[in-house]
């Protein structure tokens, strides 16, 4: 008898969380489906009126709507884009150009800047564990050097020209004034323009000639989860010529470059008759990626001066320290040692 | 202060391109550069509608906006002009314009494009009222001397208007009521009120 009540009261206490779950259900449903009924009435309502509301239409609104749009027309001027009454793009440019490329690319630069220096404030940059040893192996060949000083001296001419299009209006003009910075812009861009293909040319050279040392292998991967070869925590990792970050800096110059390059081109000819809308996209593209860049470049700038002892002296005479060579790039150092060993027997073979 | 304007009637325009002889004659714009033309949309079908357009001298002008060298400036009749000594012929106001107002005399290779110029709304530049060197570089000042635009003035049925932003508002509001039409327009006073 117990046990019947009991079944009774299961069943009835399933019933109704049955019915709660349901009459959830339908409230959910109900809350989520119901605003869109409107839709239900213009998409299904209002296509079935669409063909009466066209033939009522005004024509002087439908002129404008196109003229709005972009819509291109006739006209006697037989020059580009002439024929078009009103683009709007160029208002989304100036939006971009004006707002984010400028705000955010400035606040990158200087928070890149200030991450630096504070590193530097903190650990000193890396000095050389047990000294210099006096002795040295050949680190870059002369062409290597040429080419990477010819690459880099562009690359900051280019970049304050180019930042002085975008920023000296707010921070050269009040320094030099109106006349004197425009003096300053006029010759500026002229540089600009005329030693961006330049760059792109050099660039190119840089790439080619040093894609071989750059492909990402197994002791890269190891290289960047010991947190970048020591830079972040103190663990050491066995590197070759190259390690992981000098890679990646190598292929950010390579895609970031060659993309900055095209677009530069891109602006740079505008006797190609490139509409206005690919002139905007060009710039936008040309600034934000520059400006990234730039900010990375630092980076780049400091390793190789302050950041790391003796890291300097392989560009600028071509030869590192052993010492260097050992704590940096230990695999490298062993394959050269290696080398030179062998060319000694061989020397010392042929010469006997 | 008056805020000049111009307007052009889509109802009255006939695609004589008058506006735009007397625009290069009065302001001898150099060869290649129009700082006013006409287009027309849906050309040769009916109701076929004409435009003239040149610099339409807005409040918050873009091109002032994007010059790297800050060479616009606005007039206290709201009419935007531009220093020519300070450009450096960078294209950018060119990319900016939604009305395709600001040309160049060259465009070559390496970005090079002179000087931009522009319509004037035939207020010449920042230069001496109506000296040598206002005139040379560009063109004619109608208004210091007292006078409006020569392309609104020369436009034979008067469709392209060209003044103070309500007086030009106002007399096309009474045309289009007496083409029992809608009026488009209702210039600034009535937009935002008395400034």
């Amino acid at each position: 008898m117990t046990k019947q009540i009991s079944s009774n009261k299961d069943s009835r206490l399933s019933r109704r969380k049955r019915m709660m779950g349901w009459s959830f259900l339908i409230m959910v449903l109900s809350v989520v489906l119901m605003p869109l009924g409107g839709y239900v009435y213009t998409d299904v309502i209002s296509t079935a009126n669409a063909a009466d509301q066209t033939a009522e239409s005004n024509p002087r609104a439908n002129y404008w709507r196109a003229v709005r749009g972009g819509e291109e027309g006739y006209t006697d001027i037989n020059r580009l884009e002439k024929n078009v009454l009103i683009q709007s793009a160029g208002e989304n440019w100036r939006r971009l150009r004006n707002g984010a490329v400028a705000t955010i690319g400035g606040y990158l630069v200087l928070i890149s800047l200030l991450t630096i220096l504070l590193y530097h404030l903190k650990s000193g940059g890396m000095k050389l564990d047990n000294g210099r040893s006096g002795k040295t192996i050949t680190r870059w060949s002369i062409f290597d050097r040429i080419i990477h000083w010819t690459v880099a001296s562009l690359f900051i001419i280019l970049a304050i020209t180019g930042l002085s299009m975008l920023f000296g209006r707010y921070v050269l003009i009040p320094v030099l004034g109106g006349d004197g910075f425009a003096a300053y812009a006029s010759l500026a861009m002229a540089v600009h323009n005329y030693l961006g293909p330049l760059f792109v040319a050099v660039l190119v050279i840089l790439i080619l000639s040093w894609i071989k040392h750059n492909m990402i292998n197994d002791n890269d991967i190891k290289w960047f989860k010991a947190g970048g070869g020591g830079i972040i925590g103190n663990q050491h990792v066995s590197c070759g010529r190259f390690n992981g970050g000098e890679k990646v800096w190598f292929w950010i110059v390579t895609l970031v470059g060659l993309t900055v390059g095209i677009s530069g081109l891109i602006l740079d000819f505008p006797n190609l008759e490139q509409v206005r809308s690919t002139m905007q996209n060009a710039n936008l593209v040309h600034g934000a990626l520059s400006i990234i860049w730039i900010s990375i470049a630092f980076g780049h700038i400091y390793i190789g001066t302050l950041g790391s002892e003796g890291s300097l002296d392989g560009m600028l005479t071509g030869e590192v320290d052993e010492n260097w060579a050992k704590q940096h790039h230990d695999l490298w150092y062993d394959e050269v040692m290696q080398d030179n060993d062998d060319m000694d027997v061989t020397g010392a073979k042929s010469s006997a | 202060m008056a805020r000049m304007k111009f307007l052009c009637d889509a109802e009255r325009c006939i695609e004589c391109n008058g506006c735009v002889t007397a625009c290069k004659n009065e302001n001898e714009v150099p060869w290649g550069v129009n700082r006013r033309r006409v287009v027309t949309l849906g050309d040769g079908e009916p109701g076929e509608k004409s435009i003239s357009v040149a610099c339409m001298h807005c409040t918050d002008a873009p091109c002032a906006a994007v010059c790297p060298v800050d060479c616009f400036y606005t007039t206290d009749d709201g009419i935007v002009l531009h220093d020519k000594d300070q450009c450096i012929g960078c294209g950018y106001c060119s990319y900016a314009c939604p009305f395709g107002a600001p040309q160049y005399p060259q465009q070559s290779a390496f970005g090079v494009r002179g000087k931009m110029d522009k319509c004037t709304f035939c207020a010449g530049g920042p230069e001496e009222d109506n000296s040598e060197a206002e005139r040379e570089k560009y063109g004619r000042n109608r208004i210091a001397e007292g006078k409006l635009p020569l392309c609104a003035e020369m436009c034979s049925t008067k469709a392209l208007l060209a003044g103070d932003g309500d007086i030009v508002s106002g007399i096309y509001r009474e045309r289009t009521l007496r083409r029992s039409d809608r009026p488009q327009t209702w210039g600034w006073d009535k937009a935002y009120g008395k400034s």
